[in-house]
Formats: C-alpha cells, sequence, structure tokens
C-alpha cells in the first residue's frame, strides 16, 4: 500500500486508438493489486488490470489536454490512458512502475489472492495433477525404468524434481557420475516413454565435454537409456541449438556429446535460436502488432522481420523430429540444449503434444505442462519476469510452446479437446502470479516457499471452467484424435496468431466465433435432449393432458440462438477505413470486464465492449445456451478478483 | 478448322499420372475436342480424370532424347499440365511422337478463342433443359421487387440495342426525372459510354450506389450539362453525395492528357472526391501469378515465404478493396450519403468495390440466390469483360493481354468477410471455390464473353445452361450452403487491419495437404449442426 501515491484520479480518459470517439471518460482507481478504471457512463463500466501483468508503464510528452499513460501488459493489450493533471500521471506512473515490479516473493498477488476456498480443497486442488499417475499412465515404473531415489532432497540437482526415472541398468554410481559430468547436474532422465514402440524421450543439460573431456558414468548412463529400448540398437542424441552455439560452448568446458566416446548414439542439431533472440524476435513483433495504421506491406515485412514465425517452426520441427524418431523409427531420443530448462522442455513437451492424444486434452496439457515445465525446472519467475530482477533472463519461452501447439490447432482443427481461449488463458496465468503453481523457478523453490499452503492452484479452476475452453470439434473417435500428428511444416502452413497479439484495437478481434455458436449449438441440443426426455416422463404422467411443451421449446431456441448475432456483427467501427490509410495516433484500448452488463441489445459497437475480451461475444454465447438460467461468464473473472477493496 | 483436326494423337495407353499427396496411376489417356480424359482402367473400380482443356492454363513438356534417336525403343515424354484452377499434373506418356501430339493438341484446343466452339455449346447433360430460364432476373425484375426504388428511379430502355453503352444491359436504372436524352448525351460523356447508373439503394434509408466510368474532361476541363443534372438528380436536393475514384488524385489528373478526367469540384458542386488508388490489369494478374508461384515453392524458409507473400502484394489489392468497400459502407450506412463509384473503364474495380460494399450493407446479397444475383447483376449484366480478363490463370507463360483476376478478387474479399463473420453469410466457402472455378473453365455460358450484347450475338442464351440456375437446384445448393448461418440485417463491418486479414488457403493451398484436414472440420461442423437440428 505504502508504494501507492495516489489511490484516485478523476476524469481519466481511456483512449481507444482507432475509433477516437469512442473513448471514455472516468476515474482510476490504484488497489495494492489492480489498475482499476471505473467509467462515468451509466453502465459503470470497469476495466481492471492486475499490476502484475503490466510490462511497462509509459509516459508520453504532455499535451494540451492533459498527460498520456501508456499502460503494456504482458499478455499484449495495451491501455492508453489521458490524466487532466501532470501530477497525478506522475504519481500514477510512479505508483504502478513499483506496483509491476515486486522485489521479492512475498508481495506477489498469489499470496494475497483469496478465492474463498477452505483449507480442505485448497489441498485437494495442489493434488489434482499427480506426475506419478501420469508416469504409470505409460506405463512407468517398468521392468526397464524405474524410479531412483539419487535426487532426495535435490542433493543431486537442484532444479530437478525429487523423484527421477531413470534406467533400471544405471547404477546409482552411474547415476551420480553422469550427473556430475553436466551443466548445473541435469543429467539425463525420462521424460516421455513410448508405449508402442517403447522408445523413450530423455533429458538433461549439456554435457561438460569442453574439447576432450570424457565420463564414462555418462557415456554408461546413455548407454543404458538406449538399451531400455529393446528394439533398437541406435539412439538419437537431439541438442535443440544451434550448431555453431553449441560449438562455441566447447571453448567453455561445456559442449556436446562426442560421437566416437558414446556408443551408437547419433547427433543431430536443430537450431533453435537462444532466449535473448526470442525476447528480441518477440518484441519486434508486438511492435508490429502496435504500428498506427500499417499497410499490408508494413505488416508482412514487420512479420517476417522479426522472425517470429521463423523460430516458431524451429521449434516446431525439433518436436517433430523427435515425435519421428519415437514413433516411426523406434529410436530413443535424448534432448538437450545448454541448462536444459528451455529449448529442451519445448522440444520434449511438442514431441509429446504430436505422440500422444492425451496431452491434446484439456487434462493431459495441463499434466504436461506440470510435468515437462514446472516440475523439471523451468524457469518460470526469471523468464516472465515475476519479481523485478535481470532483464536479460525474460524471454517467452512458454510462448512459443503455447503458438506451437496453436500453430498445430490451425493445422487439425478437430485434434484438440481445448481451445485457442485455454492457450491464451494458460499464457495470462504464466505471468499473472495470481495462481502459485508457476512460482518459483524449480520444486525446491517452490516447496521452500510453502506455496501449497501459501497460495491456490490453477488446474482445477481451469477444469472446472472447462465448458469454455472445450472445441466442439474435438471428438475421441475421430481420426485426426488417434495416434501421432504429422503436421505439414511448410512455411506456408505458420500463421500469425491474431488472439495473442492481435489486441492493438478492439475492431481487429474476431468478430464471430464459430467455434462459440458450435459449442452453443451442441449445448443446446444437449439440453433439448434432456428436455425432451423430461417431457416425455411429464407427458407421460399426464397423459390426459395434452400439453404442447416440445412446440414451446422450439420457438424458444429459435429465439435463443438468435440473439448474439446482432450484438456481434457491428463490432467494428467504421472509422476503420477512414485511418486505415492515413498514420494518426490513437491510443488501443482493452477491458477486462468485472460485471457483466446486461448483453447489449441494439447492436451498438460501443456496447461490445462490455461483453466480452479477446472473442467477442462470448459471454452472449454463453448466455443463449442454457436454459438453467442467464449464467453469463465473465470469460476474465480470474483477473477481475473482487477480493479487494 | 473442324476441331478435331488439331487432334493429332487421340488415344495413349500406358500413361501414368501423378497428382499431388496421390499415388501415381497408369491408365489411358485421350483427347477429345474439348476435354483430357484420363481412366485407369486397370483397377476394379474403373476411375477417370477428366479435364476440360479450357481448365489448361499451361503445358510444359519434357522429352527425352530430343535430339537423339526419335524411333529408339523407351523413350518417352512428360507433360506437366498447369491448370486455372492451380492444381497441377504430371502426366508420362510413353513415345516421344505421342507426347508431344498430345502436347500441341492441348496447346491448340486449350486456347480457342471462338465462343460458339467453347464447350458450353455442346454441353448437354440430361437433366438439364435448354428450355428453362436463363439467368436469375433482369434489370426489370429487379426493379419490380425493389419497392424503395419506385418512387425516385425508372428502368430506362435507351440502351435496348446497345447503341448508347456495348458494355451495359439493355436495361439499366437511373433516375426518374432523368430522361434518356440526357442520358445519351451523359454516355458521351463518359467512356465507353459507361454513364451513371443505378447499383444499389440502400434498405434503411434510401441512399444509393452509383457507377459508372472516368467523365471524359480531357485537357481542356470539358463539361457535360446531362451529365451533372444526372448526378444532380442522384442526390436529390440532399445537399452532399461523394464520388469514390479508385484512381490516386495524381493518376486521375494524368488521365486528363488521354482524354478521361474527373468531376471537378465547380462542376459538381454537392459532390464531394475522394481518391483511393488500386492497382488494375497486369499489376494485379502479376500479383497472381507470383502469389501462385509463392504457394507452390515447398522449400520456402518462413522468412523467403513472407517477403514473396509481401512481395505478391495479393493481399494488399484484398486489403484496399475492403478498405474503399468500407468507406463506401460508411458513406451510404453511416453517413447517409449516396455515392459514385468509378475507377476508369467502371468494369473492374469499380465492379468489385460496389459488390463488395452490398455484401457488408445488405443481408440480401448474404443469401446463395442473393449473392449468384448479385454477381448477375454487378458482374455478368453490368458488362465485366470476363473473356479477356479470364483468358489466362497464374501459370501461363503467354504475353499477358487483357487478363487481370478480378473476380477472383472479389472472391477473396468474400471469402475475408465470412471469415470474419462466419455467421452472416448463407453460403460457404465452397460456394466461392466453385465459382472461383467455372469462372475459368465452365461447363456453362454464365461467363461467356465479355458484355450482354455479345452474349445475345452469340447465342449464348439459346444455346448454353446457366450456371446459377443449376447451383440453386435444391439437391445443389445444399453443398454450398453455411451450416452456422445466422441472417442478421446489420451491416458487417470488416476488419481492414493487416492482420486480420489472411491468406485464402481454400484456394491458394487447394491441392496441398493442408486442405484435407479442414475438410474434416468442416464435415464435423455439418454433422454437430446436422445433430443438432434433428433434435429440433
Amino acid at each position: 500500500m505504502e508504494h501507492i501515491r495516489t489511490p484516485k484520479v478523476e476524469n481519466v480518459h481511456m483512449i481507444d486508438r482507432l475509433t477516437p470517439r469512442k473513448s471514455t471518460v472516468g476515474t482510476l482507481y490504484l488497489s495494492s493489486t489492480h489498475t482499476i478504471f471505473v467509467e462515468n457512463s451509466e453502465a459503470r463500466k470497469e476495466t481492471w488490470v492486475l499490476h502484475s501483468l503490466v510490462y511497462n508503464v509509459e509516459r508520453l510528452p504532455t499535451n494540451p489536454s492533459g498527460s498520456p499513460l501508456l499502460i503494456r501488459c504482458k499478455n499484449f493489450h495495451v491501455y492508453r490512458l489521458l490524466i487532466p493533471q501532470e501530477k497525478d500521471c506522475l504519481d500514477v506512473l510512479a505508483s504502478l512502475t513499483r506496483l509491476s515490479r515486486p522485489e521479492c516473493y512475498g508481495e506477489l498477488f498469489c499470496f494475497s489472492f483469496n478465492p474463498n476456498l477452505d483449507k480442505e480443497l485448497r489441498e485437494k486442488a495442489w493434488g489434482f495433477i499427480d506426475l506419478k499417475a501420469e508416469f504409470s499412465r505409460m506405463g512407468i515404473p517398468s521392468n526397464l525404468w524405474h524410479v531412483t531415489a539419487a535426487n532426495h532432497e535435490y542433493r543431486l540437482c537442484e532444479t530437478y524434481p525429487s523423484e527421477l526415472f531413470v534406467p533400471k541398468s544405471a547404477f546409482p554410481a552411474v547415476i551420480v557420475g553422469s550427473a556430475k559430468f553436466r551443466s548445473r547436474g541435469r543429467l539425463p532422465v525420462l521424460s516421455y516413454f513410448h508405449r508402442d514402440t517403447s522408445a523413450s524421450i530423455c533429458r538433461s543439460s549439456q554435457p561438460l565435454s569442453g574439447f576432450s573431456a570424457r565420463s564414462t558414468d555418462d557415456e554408461q548412463m546413455l548407454h543404458a537409456i538406449m538399451k531400455s529400448n529393446p528394439v533398437s540398437e541406435l539412439m538419437y542424441v537431439v541438442d535443440t541449438r544451434p550448431k555453431l552455439n553449441a560449438m562455441a560452448n566447447r571453448a567453455t568446458g561445456k559442449g556436446y556429446e562426442n560421437e566416437d566416446h558414446y556408443t551408437n548414439i547419433k547427433l543431430q542439431f536443430v537450431g533453435i535460436e537462444n532466449i535473448h533472440v526470442m525476447r528480441s524476435s518477440q518484441q519486434k513483433l508486438v511492435d508490429v502488432g502496435e504500428l498506427p495504421a500499417p499497410s499490408m506491406s508494413d505488416f508482412l515485412w514487420g512479420l517476417e522481420n522479426s522472425g517470429w514465425l521463423k523460430h516458431i517452426k524451429a521449434v516446431l520441427d525439433a518436436g517433430v523430429f523427435i515425435a519421428k524418431a519415437v514413433a516411426e523409427d523406434g529410436v530413443s531420443v535424448l534432448v538437450h540444449c545448454s541448462d536444459g530448462w528451455d529449448r529442451t522442455a519445448q522440444a520434449c513437451s511438442l514431441a509429446s503434444v504430436l505422440l500422444d492424444p492425451y496431452y491434446r486434452t484439456i487434462k493431459g496439457l495441463m499434466v504436461l505442462i506440470e510435468k515437462d515445465w514446472v516440475s523439471f525446472g523451468h524457469k518460470f519467475s526469471h523468464r516472465y519476469a515475476h519479481l523485478d530482477g535481470d532483464p536479460k533472463e525474460v524471454s517467452p519461452v512458454m510462448d512459443q510452446f503455447l503458438e506451437c501447439v496453436w500453430q498445430l490447432m490451425q493445422q487439425f482443427p478437430c485434434a484438440f479437446e481445448f481451445n485457442e481461449r485455454f492457450l491464451i488463458q494458460l499464457h495470462t496465468h504464466i505471468y499473472s502470479c495470481q495462481y502459485g503453481n508457476f512460482i518459483g523457478n524449480c520444486q525446491k523453490e517452490r516447496r521452500d516457499l510453502r506455496l501449497q499452503e501459501r497460495t491456490h492452484s490453477l488446474w482445477p479452476h481451469l477444469w472446472e471452467n472447462r465448458a469454455e475452453y472445450t472445441n466442439p470439434l474435438y471428438r475421441t473417435d475421430h481420426s485426426q484424435t488417434q495416434g501421432v500428428l504429422k503436421p505439414l511444416t511448410t512455411a506456408y502452413c505458420f500463421k500469425f496468431w491474431k488472439g495473442m497479439y492481435g489486441h492493438a484495437d478492439k475492431s481487429v478481434a474476431s468478430h464471430q466465433s464459430p467455434a462459440d455458436c458450435l459449442n452453443a449449438v451442441r449445448e443446446e441440443s444437449q439440453q433439448l435432449e434432456e428436455e425432451l426426455i423430461a417431457h416425455q416422463e411429464r407427458l407421460a404422467q399426464l397423459k390426459e393432458k395434452k400439453t404442447s411443451g416440445g412446440r414451446k421449446k422450439t420457438n424458444k431456441l429459435s429465439e435463443r440462438v438468435r440473439r448474439p448475432i446482432p450484438i456481434e456483427s457491428k463490432l467494428s467501427s467504421p472509422l476503420d477505413y477512414f485511418t486505415a490509410t492515413r498514420s494518426e495516433k490513437h491510443s488501443p484500448s482493452f477491458t477486462l470486464p468485472l460485471e457483466l452488463a446486461a448483453p447489449p441489445k441494439n447492436g451498438d459497437p460501443d456496447d461490445l465492449s462490455t461483453c466480452s475480451d479477446f472473442e467477442s461475444g462470448v459471454a452472449d454465447l454463453s448466455s443463449h445456451s442454457s436454459s438453467a438460467g442467464d449464467d453469463t461468464k465473465d470469460p476474465d473473472s480470474d483477473e477481475a478478483v473482487k477480493s479487494n477493496t | 478448322m473442324e476441331l478435331s483436326e488439331h487432334i493429332k494423337t487421340a488415344n495413349v495407353e500406358d500413361v501414368t499420372l501423378r497428382r499431388p499427396f496421390h499415388p501415381a496411376l497408369r491408365g489411358t489417356l485421350c483427347v477429345t475436342s474439348h476435354h483430357l480424359l484420363f481412366s485407369n482402367r486397370k483397377d476394379e473400380a474403373s476411375w477417370q480424370l477428366l479435364i476440360l482443356l479450357k481448365n489448361i492454363d499451361a503445358i510444359e513438356k519434357s522429352v527425352e532424347n530430343l535430339f537423339g534417336y526419335p524411333r529408339a525403343v523407351g523413350s518417352s515424354g512428360t507433360i506437366t499440365i498447369k491448370c486455372k484452377d492451380l492444381l497441377v499434373l504430371q502426366l508420362e506418356i510413353p513415345g516421344m511422337e505421342e507426347c508431344l501430339n498430345i502436347a500441341s493438341s492441348i496447346e491448340a484446343l486449350s486456347s480457342l478463342e471462338s465462343v460458339t466452339e467453347m464447350y458450353p455449346f455442346f454441353y448437354r447433360p440430361s437433366h438439364l433443359t435448354l428450355l428453362g430460364p436463363w439467368g436469375l432476373s433482369t434489370t426489370e425484375q429487379y426493379y419490380k421487387q425493389t419497392e424503395r426504388l419506385w418512387d425516385r428511379w425508372r428502368v430506362s430502355k435507351v440502351n435496348s440495342d446497345y447503341s448508347v453503352c456495348p458494355s451495359y444491359p439493355s436495361a439499366v436504372i437511373v433516375p426518374r426525372e432523368v430522361d434518356d436524352d440526357k442520358l445519351i448525351r451523359s454516355a458521351r460523356f463518359r467512356q465507353g459510354g459507361r454513364f451513371p447508373v443505378l447499383s444499389y439503394c440502400h434498405h434503411s434509408n434510401g441512399m444509393v450506389i452509383m457507377r459508372s466510368s472516368q467523365p471524359l474532361t480531357g485537357a481542356n476541363k470539358k463539361r457535360c450539362k446531362e451529365d451533372e443534372l444526372l448526378l444532380q438528380a442522384v442526390i436529390d436536393g440532399s445537399e452532399l453525395g461523394y464520388i469514390i475514384d479508385l484512381r490516386s488524385a495524381q493518376q486521375a489528373q494524368q488521365a486528363r492528357m488521354t482524354g478521361g478526367g474527373f468531376e471537378s469540384k465547380s462542376c459538381y458542386r454537392h459532390w464531394k472526391r475522394i481518391h483511393r488508388h488500386h492497382e488494375r490489369g497486369k499489376v494485379v494478374q502479376e500479383s497472381l501469378i507470383k502469389l501462385v508461384e509463392a504457394c507452390s515453392d515447398l522449400s520456402h524458409s518462413v522468412d523467403r515465404w513472407l517477403s514473396k507473400l509481401e512481395n505478391s502484394k495479393w493481399l494488399s489489392h484484398v486489403h484496399s478493396a475492403l478498405s474503399t468497400a468500407g468507406l463506401v459502407v460508411e458513406c451510404v450506412e453511416r453517413d447517409g450519403h449516396s455515392v459514385l463509384v468509378h475507377g476508369s473503364e467502371g468494369t473492374d474495380n469499380t465492379l468489385l468495390v460496389s459488390s463488395l460494399a452490398q455484401i457488408i450493407l445488405d443481408p440480401a446479397s448474404r443469401t446463395v440466390t442473393g449473392f449468384l444475383c448479385l454477381l448477375e447483376r454487378e458482374w455478368i449484366q453490368a458488362g465485366h469483360p470476363f473473356q479477356q480478363r479470364c483468358a489466362h490463370s497464374a501459370y501461363s507463360h503467354a504475353r499477358l493481354k487483357q487478363e487481370c483476376p478480378s473476380f477472383l478478387l472479389l472472391l477473396d474479399c468474400v471469402w475475408q468477410v465470412w471469415r470474419q463473420f462466419p455467421l452472416a453469410l448463407e453460403f460457404s466457402e465452397a460456394l466461392l471455390l466453385r465459382l472461383a472455378q467455372e469462372v475459368y473453365a465452365s461447363n456453362y455460358g454464365t461467363f461467356l464473353c465479355n458484355s450482354e450484347q455479345e452474349r445475345c450475338a452469340a447465342g449464348v442464351k439459346e444455346n448454353t445452361h446457366c450456371l446459377f440456375q443449376s447451383m440453386l437446384k435444391p439437391d445443389i445448393e445444399e453443398q454450398y450452403l453455411n451450416p452456422l448461418y445466422e441472417p442478421t440485417d446489420l451491416a458487417i463491418w470488416p476488419s481492414v487491419h493487416p492482420q486480420s486479414l489472411q491468406l485464402w488457403t481454400g484456394m491458394f493451398l487447394r491441392w496441398t495437404e493442408y486442405a484435407q484436414n479442414m475438410e474434416e472440420a468442416r464435415e464435423e461442423v455439418w454433422s454437430i449442426v446436422k445433430e443438432h437440428r434433428e433434435r429440433v
């Protein structure tokens, strides 16, 4: 609280970039966790921005109408405010700058976030994902793989989970020796076991080979992994770095496996760039989205120049390579990069998504993230700047994984149980610090922070709302759902992810969502079925009385289906066409609604801002799908927490 | 010369056919006057591929032993056939001579220029009769059905013998108070005689979209009183109308040097002119060629692909067409003013913009029937020179003459609208794809010739079947329906932000693996909707 210099500023303008006439006037509040903008209008529309989601705050030069303030969020939303008094603006700037950069874990939102769960439920929630169960789903432990206690109390490797799965044939001494020969002790351990071929995906960090060093333990470790796949006499080592980078590492005593020292390994570089390249690439991509009035060429050129899609392709290519090795060649793969917590996590988890239909379900993706990212020590707090720290540690590693999954969803619309919204929601929460799941950099750190006692878990929350995240086209018996996905990785398959990066202005948001419509249709079908049954029962009960219930229902349905469409259709503003070719500077606007006003009826574009976030009409659609009541969902209820004030 | 005289070798056995993403097939190849027929008779279920020769855009032959021993055993040739619908096939033909014969027959027969020799004049399926109506509607019928026109507008038959404007239909809709003499004078003042006529009257406020060609003001700033009166009558007392000139101001100025020009402010005092630059003709055709070239090279890196996509400028054309259509709609719907659209000739971009504006504005043009009627009115009757524009598609090596994919650009823009408003159009992508195919090569007469006058002279209506009629037959129409259609009366403002526009994968990646999964998704959507309908 001491960081808030001014808790309230009146007469603030929230500026809409493309259509200035839609800008609104209201009051700005600063709480300890959120920035809240309340419109002066009748609807008193509220916009909540979580401090931990703020990427940066920028003050533009004061002009006669006031001081503009730009709030950029980590989920790529941008808010443009105009504050009448320069002093207020400076105060807000200083407060927000401090509030959005917590200096210690204790300041994070997750420690104050309280969704009113009782203690028992909270504990149960943390058990929602059980990695032991996940390994046993893969058939592990088996006669070839078992769990080792070598990392008990994290004494072998601080950043690994305490339970590690290794080949049975690897003796404890080999395990310890291998860990010593690997950067930060991250020895080769099992990440995924493919039952059909009994090939496995293992992961590690780079070996400390330098120019000539070798370790028989490490060599034996790899041999043991290869031998754990009885079918194959070969094993791939996938170094996810560009070969040059890997070679450069040899000068610092690290590097890659010497094929002469290890029996029957085949080394393959796949060329994913390092975190620094990715960070600047994403920044360029975001800048493209912020161009005031780009032409088609500006946009495509900017997209190319950012290199982002090239990197996405590289990550997906790595996943495809591994999946192919495992599924088609039946060969085990050891994946590593430098430290084995960024590119390695990307490559392993993507390969798993391609290989195993389970990871394409809602629960499965949660499990996968928990396994390959959370438990294996992906440095969430560093990469996503949870705390004020070294900006060089920040990098959109997880963003890229989620985007690769999204790109796959574009190619296989029926293969995934979840929808785009689920990925975006995950992305937001990786940054938001609202739940404890992604706090810290490894399992040990999370244990020491006692996160399970002090914070809540995201997974059950997402699971409860899974209806919102379901892809209507997903069917467990569909051909795309089965077996291994073999995506095309031709350049033209990679698209700009508008749902993630396209928040520069409202009119860019998607107008109508076929998926939501289908979901509604589907739900309605189910309801009708239920209603039909109910009516049949009733009919049986009241045989004499002739009710016309069935007919009424039909009428009601057509009403319901019809409702949302006019609302959505006028989403964008006609002003687009005037500004499209001029270079006026407007500010973007985006809102996280706290309470949903009554769904607008008249199709006025201005009303739309109240109804949803990234997918317009989301809330409207859900309202017509349920005859049980108007449980209009708030798609961002997480951010819009009512716990404070 | 009889068509059959072009055929030097009619049949070849043991030909191998290669298609993308299909196993190679062996069979018999047969060339007829209008078709290339490949049949695979070895398998029990015989499989046939029938390609209209007119669909073939380019043919490339590579013959082994070309300069060696012509009669050598085992010599063979490969013909690569590139179709206007972007399909690429390869035929391996045993025997060098046969290969060359087939290639030259295809070359000769696929570039026939005489309309009456074209296949629509020979297409006689048993389920269709030539006696039925040709076309969906006439200007008169459209006028009769549109009550809001009756008060201030009339049908003029001034062009009944096509003497006033050769590319206009015999009947056009003009302001009631302007008589035919004035129209004739206005026509003389407009390029190709394309005087301002009504294109659309907005259902909610009676404002109109007019279209024409450029005025022939020339370097001396000529005036035409009747043309000015005609436009004055359009806005009828309201203080303002907009002229959307589809050229940059500079281009419009330059046009005066060659006898064209623009409506100057002093002469058309109540009209405000807005210039929007649109590429035309050859430039757009070259864009298409570059785009298709970019799509067919699978070896590109992402950077190279994006650079080629950008370099083709195709999406830029889509962007400007949609933006200008949005501008027109904004004038009509939001500001409540009438609009005149023209570029130079008024036969390409003008039609593109006016028809897109109607799709955005008018719910009636978003149904299957309504959309086809719109195409008939705004493209076929309005005299878009289909024969010239669609003579070649993206693969042809022939020197470009009058080719320009204006119509394909329209379909792409409509697809963008459909993608942004997947619920608002009654038709689906399948309809757009079918039209994209038919416009280049068809069994039907609908897209033949360059104007109504030419169609009359060639007897198209009497001797060919109408595509639109056949598409609207209930059992056929179903495949073009959008399962998610929910009509809305409102304008559907498309976003023209570059990131909202995408490559039309259904069209340009049509013959790749990519399309397969999309097809499955579409089927899935249908099955959900059908299941739902059964329950209701």
